[in-house]
């Protein structure tokens, strides 16, 4: 069953994928002889004698080893590619501190990744230096090597400028991957807008070329400074393996005065070039295609469709790229096709039911409730940040053994002052987190942020436990288990407690440990808004399809819905209004840069109270005066007359 | 031609007027059609078609408004009418005379009013870089006076005069890109030709609730809410030069205005009582040449924002919560000067200052290219649902209509434009004899409004030739009717006080019973013109239509209704 459910949704992946990814490679690879044909025309340039240098550029181009060179290139772009498939999410993974970026970029999936990009990298150089000739063309020249001056003696020597350019060219591949990794470049972000592939793709070409000779500066500047100190390294070990000499006569290229040879930087930059523009490229198709728009049917035509239409694929658990499209496609088609809404508002043939707005307002409900409640529990863990935890050692521990407890817990006396004792209701405890947290300044000398910072070092493993549990049951779990641990106070488990606090304490003084540990706020919420793309769309669908459904509902199958998708939407909107008032929240978007790397990931968060907002007001400006006779709960209604005064 | 209706004598701010003495002219259909129409005459029987408008000229002619309405300043806005007999949520009706406002503060150097005193040079070299970047640090060292410098001024006055003559070449290449800010400002801003002397820049209405804002001459916007008393006004450094002002739909209180160098977006709390919200309530959205940003459109589903420079020939789409845009990119014509979402949502019209026009399709943003014969499209409005585009030509006084194939998102990525623009309107200068003597109406036209219900129409209409006398500018409100068939019919005229030029026109986009109209005077006074109707949108064939009526109409296709050219 396992197995069969696992198939077919690597049927449908590839039924869906499989031909974008064959596209984006297949025109990647068109492509490929423009850039080379660019690069040649470059690397020979002879600003004296234009006419000279176009004959010669092209008489290079028909040459059997650039011929050669482009097929090489193609199978480059080929597993440069097959890397951008293997490696692409459409969540973004954001390391919340410095220790998990170390961590991803020794994760062996990485080091795989980031060898593999060296050897390409390398692969590319050597093309290049082959079809810039000169003195770049291979790596072992022939040579003089006069001790006297009798016995001159024609030898093979190590060309320095061959090893160097193929050393840069490794050196990129490494960089690309490295910043593939740190920019998160694997993360596919849809567009704010539709349109055609060739538009976006000459949108984006501009920039890419800019990003890319940017890029390559920089990674040459590194290389010149890496390859000054380290450089000999390479070169003894080549000259020994391969029996080559070193020219004596030619000059060292791992002192000043070698590296400053322009002509040689030039070379090595557009070789960088090259290199970035041919992967960008491929990268960028597959982006493009991978992003573009797919038409799920509503209803299938033919029995054997059933798996690939919206409703079915939406209730199912797809791979998530699959999730993305399908509601995607959903936000679309609530927007633009009334002939498909009528679809979605359609009764099923026999029997009448409304199979397919149940299946989506159902799925687009559960991932808006989904969402709700794991800002509920992030904005718990935030308020209390380990304090359900310590409350209760707080209970036992403290008249026994104050020490060092009492140090770190001042904030917290305080507020268990406003709240009165951890058994009080769910409702003030909430309250009287979002209070203190608001002012977060308790008289304390040492900054709020780090006290709240240093007990966060494990307490990971509450954090996961709350993350689970649903708004109103995670009070009452805690209640129970101060309760359980009330009636067994062990010894052994205070001391332990009480260790682990001192351990915390000790730790969190260390500076540099702390630099590795913290946690950067920013991080932790992008983190926990990285999949609310999904929720965008849901929430558009959704309010544009109730929308729509006040004029062309026939049936009024949306009516049934109505107060489970109003009480949600409200709810969610209670919920992230809180989340933006807590602090360290900002309330603005960053700058986004404009250049190739996207960012926008950043700033989902904010896409989603905007879209949010919208939503509701859509649904009340429709629906007007007639919400009213919908069954809300009276704050939600309060809530839906300031909307409908728009005074939200 | 115009034909029909004897103008009304100037009607002073009508707020006052309907409000003083009689029930607003209501305007049943079936009375407009009460003669028969003869399109071969150039003129026509101008009485029988608007009883009421009679009603409109029975009190004694020229009230020139009373103190209230254009006077002092100070009470800001002055108290709407007695909403007694209509009903009417209370409006404000205001005025904001341009003496009271201070010139768009410039930063000038504070050195002028003093003695001279001449910096040394390099401070004065490192001054004109920061203000006029390359070129101004060329300037002032060709142009300073201290010596020994005689070879350096000599090569930069070399480089100076190759940079003129390079930039020329270029601009005779490109000329939306020769166009300087200042001649921007006047013509492609929504106010029309004389940009200076206007104290109101731009006007917009909120989509939903009756509040509206004004960009003022001293670049400060005031946001006007008729359910309180509070007036915030909105400063920001870089609120420069404002030229549009537009409110995001779907939403409470967001409002964008277009700058010199950037977008604002200001996000105001309708609750808040405080009257001037900090900048830090204001996004900016900026992008590297793209400046000045002279139109706004939103999305009417609230999600994206288009925003729209002459001098840049990309089009930018925002996201505007998460700040990141989307270029859309066309190359010939130049910028874009005039921005109109269709109020379905499915079609942008995008006017450039060369004689072509784009209408572009809201969903896969492809676009169809309109050239015009004359002259640059001026404005354009589009019929309530999207259907039909009611456009005019800078140098012509026609009104061309096109219209478009009803929209569906099958169709992805066509526009569906019919081939050809048809005229649905002669404007031409036109002599009128009314009891208070001869009146000139009728020219070029400077701006449109058509009204959220497609039954009226405003139209600015600018005499063509400002110094003859008699001829002045008048908003003429036309009926129309977008289906079955499109009409299109005089209904009558707004004129101001004597020096009083309508400047920008909004109907309100929420009103209950018919149509309100807001003009803004060059005098600085806002004045709203009701329109109490009832739809026509009532059942095919019920009782409130003559039959007369729908033979009439349904046996020509798009008639011009005045003349034919």
């Amino acid at each position: 069953m396992e197995a069969a459910a696992a198939g077919r949704q690597r049927a449908l992946l590839r039924q869906v994928l499989g031909w974008r990814l064959a596209a984006a490679v297949a025109w990647s690879g068109l492509l490929l002889p423009v850039c080379t044909a660019a690069f040649v025309l470059l690397s020979g340039i002879q600003p004296l004698r234009p006419l000279r240098w176009l004959s010669d550029s092209f008489d290079d181009l028909y040459t059997s080893h650039v011929i050669f060179c482009i097929l090489l290139m193609s199978v480059v772009v080929l597993v440069i590619s097959v890397f951008n498939v293997e490696f692409y999410a459409v969540v973004p993974s954001i390391p919340c501190s410095r220790l998990a970026l170390i961590g991803k970029i020794i994760h062996p999936q990485q080091v795989i990744h980031s060898v593999a990009h060296a050897i390409m990298g390398m692969l590319v150089a050597w093309c290049a230096a082959v079809m810039t000739k000169g003195r770049f063309q291979f790596l072992a020249v022939p040579c003089t090597i006069s001790e006297s001056l009798n016995d001159a003696v024609p030898q093979m020597c190590l060309n320095e400028y061959h090893l160097f350019f193929l050393l840069s060219g490794a050196f990129m591949g490494y960089c690309y991957s490295l910043l593939y990794l740190i920019n998160n470049m694997n993360y596919l972000a849809f567009p704010i807008i539709q349109q055609y592939k060739y538009l976006r793709f000459r949108r984006s070409l501009p920039l890419l070329v800019k990003h890319s000779c940017v890029e390559s500066l920089y990674s040459v500047r590194n290389f010149c400074v890496a390859y000054y100190f380290f450089g000999y390294i390479p070169k003894m070990w080549i000259s020994t393996t391969m029996d080559l000499r070193i020219d004596s006569k030619l000059h060292p290229l791992d002192t000043l005065s070698g590296l400053l040879d322009l002509s040689l930087f030039y070379h090595v930059w557009l070789c960088g070039v090259f290199l970035l523009v041919t992967w960008y490229i491929a990268w960028l198709f597959f982006k493009i295609y991978a992003t573009e728009t797919h038409h799920f049917p509503v209803q299938p035509t033919f029995a054997e469709e059933t798996d690939q239409c919206l409703p079915k694929i939406l209730n199912s658990n797809p791979p998530l790229i699959i999730k993305f499209l399908a509601l995607q496609d959903l936000m679309l088609l609530s927007q633009y096709s009334p002939v498909r809404r009528q679809e979605v508002f359609s009764l099923s043939q026999p029997g009448g039911h409304p199979h397919n707005w149940t299946a989506i307002s159902r799925e687009c409900l559960s991932l808006l409730t989904d969402l709700t409640q794991r800002l509920i529990a992030q904005q718990e863990a935030a308020a209390a940040n380990g304090r359900a935890k310590q409350q209760v050692g707080e209970m036992k521990v403290s008249p026994q053994t104050p020490g060092a407890v009492v140090a770190e817990d001042i904030p917290f006396q305080l507020q268990r002052s406003d709240i009165g004792s951890p058994f009080s209701s769910p409702a003030l405890n909430c309250k009287a987190g979002i209070l203190d947290l608001s002012s977060p300044w308790h008289g304390s000398v040492q900054s709020p942020l780090v006290m709240r910072r240093g007990p966060k070092l494990w307490t990971s493993g509450s954090g996961l436990q709350m993350n689970g549990s649903h708004r109103e049951s995670f009070p009452v779990l805690s209640v129970a288990r101060v309760g359980s641990e009330a009636v067994q106070p062990s010894f052994i488990y205070t001391w332990l407690q009480n260790k682990q606090e001192q351990i915390k304490n000790f730790l969190s003084r260390r500076v540099l440990i702390m630099y590795f540990f913290s946690k950067h706020p920013e991080a932790s919420i992008q983190a926990v808004f990285s999949d609310a793309q999904m929720h965008i769309w849901a929430l558009e669908g959704l309010s544009h399809l109730v929308a729509a459904s006040f004029t062309e509902d026939q049936f009024g199958v949306v009516q049934t819905t109505l107060p489970a998708i109003l009480n949600t939407l409200l709810t969610l909107q209670e919920v992230v209004d809180r989340h933006f008032k807590l602090p360290h929240v900002s309330s603005k978007p960053p700058r986004s840069s404009g250049s190739l790397v996207d960012t926008s990931y950043k700033t989902l968060r904010f896409a989603l109270r905007a879209s949010l907002k919208t939503a509701l007001y859509r649904i009340t400006t429709v629906f007007g005066e007639h919400l009213n006779a919908v069954q809300v709960s009276t704050e939600h209604k309060k809530r839906l007359q300031q909307f409908l005064e728009y005074k939200e | 031609m115009l034909g029909p209706p004897p103008p009304p004598p100037p009607p002073p701010p009508p707020t006052q007027r309907w409000a003083r003495d009689h029930p607003p002219p209501s305007l049943p259909p079936q009375s407009v059609f009460g003669t028969p129409r003869r399109p071969s005459e150039g003129r026509y029987d101008p009485l029988p078609l608007f009883p009421q408008n009679r009603a409109w000229t029975a009190p004694p002619p020229p009230i020139h408004p009373p103190k209230v309405l254009c006077g002092t300043p100070s009470p800001p806005h002055s108290p709407p009418p007695p909403p007694s007999k209509q009903n009417l949520p209370p409006l404000p009706a205001l005025t904001l005379p341009e003496d009271g406002l201070k010139g768009p503060g410039r930063p000038e150097s504070g050195a002028q009013p003093f003695l001279h005193h001449r910096e040394a040079l390099w401070k004065r070299v490192l001054c004109a870089w920061r203000d006029g970047g390359l070129r101004g640090l060329l300037k002032e060292i060709v142009s300073a006076e201290e010596e020994g410098l005689q070879w350096a001024k000599t090569a930069l006055s070399c480089v100076v005069t190759a940079c003129r003559w390079l930039s020329s070449l270029h601009g005779s290449l490109l000329p939306h890109l020769s166009v300087r800010c200042k001649a921007l400002r006047g013509p492609f801003c929504a106010g029309g030709r004389n940009g200076a002397g206007r104290a109101i820049r731009a006007f917009a209405w909120h989509p939903h609730t009756s509040k509206f804002a004004v960009a003022l001459l001293d670049d400060s916007v005031r946001v006007y809410n008729s359910s309180s008393a509070t007036i915030p006004s909105l400063k920001h450094r870089l609120q420069r030069n404002v030229a549009a002002v537009a409110w995001k739909p779907l939403c409470a209180s967001i409002l964008a205005v277009a700058c010199q160098s950037c977008v604002l977006v200001w996000h105001l709390d309708p609750t808040s009582l405080s009257t001037r919200p900090s900048s830090g309530c204001a996004q900016v959205l900026s992008y590297p040449g793209h400046s000045p940003v002279t139109s706004l459109a939103w999305a009417p589903s609230g999600k994206l924002l288009l925003s729209a420079s002459p001098v840049d020939t990309a089009m930018l789409v925002w996201d505007v919560s998460t700040e990141n845009c989307v270029q859309l990119q066309w190359f010939g014509g130049g910028g874009v000067t005039f921005l109109a979402w269709s109020p379905d949502g499915s079609k942008v019209l995008a006017a450039t200052p060369s004689a072509v026009f784009k209408v572009w399709e809201a969903q896969m943003w492809t676009c169809e290219k309109w050239p015009t014969i004359k002259g640059r499209c001026q404005t354009g409005c589009w019929s309530p649902d999207g259907s039909r585009l009611l456009f005019t030509v800078l140098g012509e006084s026609v009104i061309y209509s096109l219209s478009f194939s009803e929209y569906r998102g099958d169709m992805q990525g066509q526009v569906g434009g019919s081939k050809t623009a048809s005229i649905v309107a002669d404007l031409s200068e036109t002599t009128f004899e009314t009891p208070y003597g001869e009146e000139r109406v009728g020219g070029a036209v400077q701006s449109m409004a058509w009204d959220p219900t497609g039954e009226r129409l405003a139209v600015i209409i600018r005499g063509q030739n400002p110094r003859t006398a008699g001829t002045q500018t008048v908003v003429a409100v036309f009926r129309t009717r977008n289906s079955p068939v499109f009409e299109l019919l005089p209904c009558g005229f707004l004129r101001g006080e004597q020096s009083a030029e309508p400047q920008l026109i909004a109907f309100h986009p929420c009103f209950q019973k018919g149509a309100l109209l807001t003009v803004c005077w060059s005098t600085g006074t806002i004045s709203h013109i009701p329109f109490f109707f009832l739809s026509t949108h009532v059942p095919y064939g019920s009782p409130g239509r003559s039959p007369a009526v729908v033979t009439a109409s349904s046996s020509v296709r798009e008639q011009p209704l005045f003349s034919e050219l």
